[in-house]
């Protein structure tokens, strides 16, 4: 069995053998190099790979991006980093206009095979434009593959399969999971990138989540379990295309739904999940959908305001006992 | 001012493949115009008359190494690449059979087997695109350059600035084509730029820059042979063509911004009739070869027109084609 490692080191070490495997893949972003990588995901690779392959862009998002998508047109395999999901939105324009439309824009002359990686997510007292998480405004986009690794495996297995892909993939690596460690299952890692996963067996009732909301949910499910209440638990890990199938064959067993998601509540990616569940799983449902999502507020820096504005253990195990009519 | 001050200095040959370019871009362009008012063709229609000098003078001096990324006034660009006409105009009736198969229409014609990479209807957003395509390029060691055509609007975009910086800053072999029309649209460049010196712009960030007359089809190929060589050898380069097109900026336009005098005088430097007379003066080409020629691209242009009118429709079973592979 290979040693504990922490989700950095696993991506790491992902990175480290997509470089050494093929020599088109480069690294593209803001302080890949150098500095090591603002999260150190990338720490050691200038010194192994070169800057040919680890390339330090100047603070140009929509140009590096953009220049991504040109680099995957040309034949290379790029990965671009994006320091934050926040920063994403000025590279909005050649991720959704170019990246997700050409394939179809061209009638199928062209593919982007681009992999976009970003940190994304709250709880660090980072405030309102270092903390978002928007990876339900990319999962809206067709032309793109939005993964959300949670676990080691999934940090070592994702990335890639996501450059084995012959379109544009995002990447969403919440900043809470970077110190967080596992024992990796195989030693690639899980390289599957269209499937659910059951995270945690349970015959009460359906938590639904992904990205840095797991470690959450399954700690709401363990106290669950105390009282008594056996909760499932589904990673979705791929929010586009999205794999329902996994979730409606746990919500036909326990009947109940509760959807974690630490975006906002309005027209979040719960919303969606909400709305399959009515659409393909109404009569297997024996109470309504609950969502967990952030208060309607933009990421506050006060800790005692933005854990008031997350979703946490408490109120997940709170909307699991609505959920289950006071039953537990 | 007069047009071409000079004799134009090419062989036969080239002499009258430039003329043929220009005429093949205005006699598709003016079939265009026609099948919009007759409803064949339909959404955002652009037309570069005008322009043609631009086109025609820079692309040919491209090889099939080379990429070329240009806007939604592209069809030009497209044709002298050596895009079939009839796949263009099939394109732009919505056809099956149109380069994209009717999934891009006159905006967004892209082309795989000549590296033409689109078509890009966002302002500015082929620039950054220019960018990776050249990288790419010069990674893979293998030969070609990235030329990438764009008006001088885009100039106001961070997209601009980003990709100069970033094309100067990785070397990378990109030809930055500015066909400086001067109106964005409805805005004129004094409007929106504080230094309408635009070579200064570019120079700013470090890419060697070039300006010419763009009405001149001889000035804009001396100029664009030289910043091509200069490109080849790894320096990236800015060049600006000072140009002007004729019609409104798309179908729907009123042309309120613009005086009917200032077109007029634009429409004198017309490129296609200043390059004739030379020709004709200088004795390389005579009416009645000109006038074979005329009735030549006449031909092509009928035929692309009779091609994609009678091009099939894509049904509407294939809509989620092309969207990810595996759909």
């Amino acid at each position: 069995m290979s040693a504990r490692q922490t989700y950095r080191d696993a991506l790491r070490e992902a990175h480290r053998s997509a470089l050494g495997g093929d020599p088109r893949v480069l690294l593209i972003g803001e302080d890949v190099g150098r500095y090591g990588g603002s999260y150190a995901v990338s720490r050691g690779l200038l010194d192994e790979f070169g800057p040919d392959r680890i390339v330090d862009a100047p603070l140009s998002e929509l140009g590096f991006v953009g220049a991504g998508v040109g680099a995957a047109l040309g034949g290379l395999r790029p990965i671009v980093e994006i320091m934050t999901v926040n920063f994403s939105l000025l590279a909005l324009d050649p991720i959704v206009n170019t990246a997700a439309s050409l394939r179809h824009m061209s009638g199928g002359q062209f593919h982007v095979p681009l992999v976009i990686r970003m940190a994304t997510g709250a709880g660090r007292q980072l405030a309102a434009q270092h903390s978002h998480s928007l990876e339900g405004w990319y999962a809206h986009v067709p032309g793109l593959r939005v993964l959300a690794p949670a676990t080691v495996d999934d940090a070592r297995g994702m990335l890639g399969a996501a450059l084995d892909d012959p379109d544009p993939v995002v990447i969403f690596e919440h900043a809470q999971l970077y110190n967080v460690d596992g024992t990796l299952t195989a030693p690639g890692g899980d390289p599957d990138i269209a499937h659910a996963r059951v995270r945690r067996p349970g015959g009460d009732v359906t938590l639904v989540t992904w990205g840095g909301m797991l470690p959450r949910t399954l700690a709401a499910a363990a106290e669950l379990a105390e009282a008594g209440v056996d909760a499932a638990v589904v990673d979705l890990r791929v929010l586009r295309p999205l794999d329902m199938a996994t979730v409606y064959e746990s919500v036909r067993r326990t009947r109940r739904a509760v959807l974690v998601d630490e975006s906002w509540r309005s027209g979040g990616f719960a919303a969606e999940l909400s709305a399959r569940l009515m659409e393909c799983a109404f009569y297997d449902l024996d109470a309504p959908v609950e969502r967990v999502a952030t208060a309607e507020v933009p990421i506050p820096y006060a800790r005692q305001l933005e854990e008031a504005a997350l979703p946490q253990v408490a109120s997940i195990v709170a909307a699991a006992r609505r959920c289950l009519g006071g039953s537990a | 001012m007069p047009v071409g001050r000079y004799p134009v200095p090419f062989d036969r040959d080239v002499a009258v493949e430039l003329l043929r370019q220009m005429l093949r871009i205005r006699r598709f362009e003016e079939a265009c115009a026609e099948q919009y008012g007759l409803g064949n063709i339909r959404g955002f229609l652009h037309l570069y008359i005008g322009q043609e000098a631009v086109a025609a003078g820079v692309v040919p001096l491209l090889g099939p190494e080379d990429s070329l990324v240009a806007t939604y006034r592209e069809h030009g660009h497209a044709l002298v690449r050596g895009v079939a006409a009839r796949s263009l105009m099939a394109e732009m009736f919505g056809r099956a059979t149109g380069c994209c198969r009717g999934r891009g229409g006159s905006m967004h014609l892209f082309d795989a087997a000549t590296r033409f990479y689109g078509g890009n209807a966002i302002v500015g957003g082929g620039l950054p695109l220019a960018v990776g395509l050249a990288l790419a390029a010069k990674r893979s060691g293998r030969a070609g350059i990235v030329a990438c055509f764009f008006g001088e609007g885009a100039m106001a975009e961070g997209a601009f600035h980003e990709s100069a910086n970033l094309a100067a800053l990785w070397r990378v072999p990109a030809l930055f084509v500015c066909e400086n029309n001067r109106y964005a649209m409805g805005t004129a460049l004094e409007r929106s730029q504080a230094r309408t010196d635009l070579c200064g712009h570019a120079a700013a960030y470090g890419l060697s820059t070039r300006s010419a007359d763009g009405m001149d089809v001889v000035a804009v190929r001396e100029t664009a042979e030289a910043a091509v060589t200069e490109v080849r050898a790894g320096t990236p380069c800015f060049l600006e063509l000072q140009t002007y097109r004729f019609r409104a900026h798309s179908m729907f336009d009123p042309e309120l911004y613009r005086e009917r005098a200032e077109v007029e005088a634009w429409r004198a430097r017309g490129p296609l009739h200043t390059y004739t007379d030379r020709l004709k003066a200088q004795g390389l080409y005579g009416e009645a070869e000109f006038l074979a020629l005329d009735a030549e691209v006449a031909a092509e242009v009928r035929a692309a027109v009779a091609y994609a009118a009678s091009a099939p429709t894509e049904p509407a079973t294939e809509l989620l084609r092309d969207v990810t592979v595996a759909a």
